[in-house]
């Protein structure tokens, strides 16, 4: 099948939806209308909220709010995830002594943090932030500590037999291991990190994609809540892509990633 | 043993054991006697799982002996060999680095400039025949020139001892015979002193001055001690068609074959 055969039946898919979402929600059938346009709008209205958000400039803040939450959220959980992973991975008592709290933590699903932190952190950015954080720092955490511990020992006595002291080993061998395992959940981790931010907003806040949708939903603007899926699915869709090409630049070395996939 | 200059390795009454669950202990190697000469190439030879390999290991100095002693060059070992550089039989190449990175580390760490490392590591490819290989990752390479590369990355350190666990072992008949011919050239040059793990009799009386046959495990010994009298410089395919290679095969293999015939024993009886 041809890149552009495929294409086209990737559009075909969408267009078939779309034109049976907006039939059956305008074209009564044997006197009724199956798709109800109080609850499942149509696809034209939809398009056109969207369209009206971007002519008029409103989405642009919102987007920006996500974005910036998510960065902050992937960055600091990603930092946190790294040097506690390392930290375990060296010291296996610590690890040891930590290992129920740690698998507790994780075991507790993230959204029910979200009021705690509206309360500690206030309405603003920040409690998004954390909730975010959350979900990145145990992804991130359990993949480097996997990749420091599975450098294979000969590669380790390698290193070893080459000279090298506990820094360079380190730095040359644990290190990129590590990095490679963190890269390697880049995508989850990222996707996460939106995740935090998204669902932050929508249980509290005065801005972002998530409050966008949670106001539409508000006041029964069934369009405006397709309308602001639509928006955050093509945001998440173009993240991935850059961290796609990130991934292709730092993992070249990898066999997988460097036969594109 | 006798030789006036301390020998590169010796081992003196060499017990190596493991401990295993429930508190046993697994004797894998029993009171080893072993000398390598300054520049002498030893190849050590015995039935899978004789404890070849622990043998190289306590040489390196990863393994500590449960008893007897190790010297390197008349000095007791204590932690790693660092005079020694050792060829892993599994890839142990960094991954992420390429073939010229992962060649010039050894310098780097020793703490030689970047630039005059990978001078040198390109050099040492070239040597082993991978010039325009220097920015391919492992994966890039086959399993011939990955050895190449762990050849290059191991004698850029220009280690007094060379230690080699089955090197070539994953390799195809050709390759092997290529990179055995590959191996004499570069050890020629500059004579260092090699113990050389094989299980392949052939290949152990091709390359060194003395072949080592151990017994089968556990608790396997060193049984036999021959010299090869073979002149140099030997082609690794053209000396096996000799009449005293062949001599000296015969000999050494009716005290190996009785050893791998335990060994086998053994396995079938599990």
């Amino acid at each position: 099948m041809s890149r552009l055969g495929l294409l086209a039946l990737q559009l075909l898919v969408a267009i078939v939806a779309l034109a049976l979402w907006q039939l059956l929600a305008t074209v009564p059938v044997f006197g009724r209308i199956l798709l109800p346009p109080f609850f499942f709008s149509n696809p034209v209205d939809v398009f056109a909220q969207v369209v009206k958000w971007f002519a008029s400039g409103a989405i642009w803040k919102h987007l920006a709010i996500t974005l910036w939450e998510s960065i902050l959220a992937f960055a600091i959980g990603s930092l946190g995830g790294v040097l506690v992973g390392f930290w375990f991975a060296r010291k296996p008592l610590v690890a040891a002594v930590f290992d129920p709290y740690v698998k507790m933590a994780n075991a507790l699903p993230r959204v029910v943090l979200a009021p705690i932190f509206t309360l500690w952190l206030g309405l603003g950015i920040w409690s998004k932030v954390a909730l975010g954080v959350t979900l990145v720092f145990f992804i991130v955490f359990f993949n480097v500590y996997q990749g420091v511990k599975e450098v294979s020992t000969v590669v380790r006595d390698n290193a070893r037999m080459l000279g090298m002291n506990e820094r360079q080993l380190m730095r040359h061998v644990y290190w990129p291991s590590a990095l490679s395992w963190m890269f390697s959940s880049l995508h989850t981790s990222v996707g996460f990190a939106v995740v935090g931010a998204v669902v932050g907003e929508y249980l509290g806040s005065a801005a972002g994609l998530g409050y966008l949708i949670q106001q539409a939903e508000g006041v029964f603007d069934v369009a405006g809540v397709f309308a602001g899926m639509f928006v955050l699915s093509a945001f998440v869709i173009l993240i991935d892509i850059g961290v796609t090409l990130v991934e292709r630049r730092l993992l070249v070395w990898r066999p997988d990633a460097a036969d594109g996939r | 043993m006798t030789t006036p200059t301390a020998a590169a390795v010796s081992l003196d009454g060499t017990t190596v054991a493991f401990r295993l669950a429930g508190g046993r202990t697994y004797t894998a190697v029993e009171t080893a006697q072993l000398s390598v000469a300054d520049g002498e190439f030893v190849a050590i030879v015995g039935p899978t799982g004789c404890g070849k390999s622990t043998l190289l290991n306590v040489a390196a100095g990863l393994l500590k002996p449960a008893a007897g002693s190790v010297r390197i060059f008349g000095q007791p070992l204590a932690g790693l060999n660092h005079d020694a550089g050792y060829l892993f039989q599994a890839d142990a190449l960094f991954p992420w680095k390429t073939a010229l990175e992962n060649v010039a580390i050894g310098l780097e760490v020793a703490g030689s400039a970047r630039a005059d490392a990978a001078a040198k590591a390109q050099q040492w490819l070239a040597s082993v025949g991978l010039g325009a290989f220097g920015n391919r990752y492992p994966h890039m390479l086959s399993g011939g020139q990955r050895k190449r590369v762990g050849l290059a990355q191991v004698l850029i350190r220009n280690p007094r001892i060379i230690l080699m666990d089955e090197p070539f072992g994953p390799l195809d008949a050709q390759t092997r015979q290529i990179m055995g011919n590959l191996l004499l050239d570069l050890w020629s040059a500059d004579r260092k002193a090699v113990l050389f793990v094989t299980h392949d009799l052939e290949e152990a009386i091709a390359l060194a001055d003395r072949v080592v046959i151990m017994s089968a495990g556990p608790a396997s010994r060193i049984i036999g001690d021959w010299r090869v009298t073979l002149p140099r410089p030997r082609d690794i395919f053209e000396v096996r068609m000799k009449h005293e290679f062949h001599e000296l095969h015969r000999e050494i293999w009716q005290t190996l074959k009785t050893e791998v015939e335990k060994t086998y024993k053994q396995a079938g009886a599990v």
